[in-house]
């Protein structure tokens, strides 16, 4: 196993939420990694960043994990969910929700709702 | 680096003969498009293995730096 692909491993077995993106949550450097945190940091959701822009071998290293080319990457408890489509396209259908309910992670259903009314 | 628009759904055409495909230039700028592709085989899959099975038809053309296309907004279902 390579060290990027234990990297991996640990960061997704010691955080439920896990968002690989370009920048950080509190600055993120391209649209569609802001799109997620944004999503994310709006529903109050507690997740880890990892930005892939620090590390070349995690940037690589996460596209080969995932079997998926692009950044960003949402995981929740260890399983890839999806990228930038697919997490807006889960949002607004309220499966997000669903899945955090499922997984038990904490989240402010208002603020899940009210993206719904905005984008509705 | 810019990618034409018939490029992509030739591509994917040859992986989903029988899908159907809408590609729609999002910028103008032959970089970021949407493709919305609607097949049979998508049944019973969720949103990943679908959109992965799509990459996979664009054969690379998404990978970074070297990809010719910087961004792809995907939208995959069967037929209703």
């Amino acid at each position: 196993m390579s060290d990027a692909e234990n990297q991996i491993r640990e960061t997704l077995s010691s955080n439920a939420v896990v968002l690989f993106m370009k920048g950080t949550k509190s600055m993120p450097q391209c649209g569609f990694s802001s799109r997620v945190a944004g999503v994310l940091n709006y529903m109050g959701v507690e997740f880890a960043d990892v930005n892939v822009l620090a590390d070349e071998g995690i940037r690589q290293g996460i596209k080969d994990f995932s079997d998926w080319p692009t950044i960003p990457q949402l995981y929740v408890k260890g399983e890839f969910v999806g990228g930038c489509d697919i997490i807006t396209e889960m949002t607004l259908s309220g499966e997000l929700d669903q899945l955090f309910e499922t997984e038990g992670v904490a989240f402010d259903k208002d603020a899940a709702a009210k993206i719904r009314e905005a984008n509705g | 680096m810019a990618i034409q628009a018939q490029e992509i759904e030739d591509l994917i055409r040859a992986s989903f003969p029988l899908a159907k495909i809408t590609i729609t230039d999002l910028a103008g700028d032959g970089n970021h498009y949407a493709a919305e592709v609607i097949d049979e085989s998508f049944r019973g899959k969720n949103r990943v293995q679908q959109q992965r099975a799509v990459y996979a038809a664009l054969k690379g053309k998404m990978d970074g730096a070297n990809g010719q296309l910087h961004a792809l907004a995907l939208t995959t279902k069967a037929p209703e």
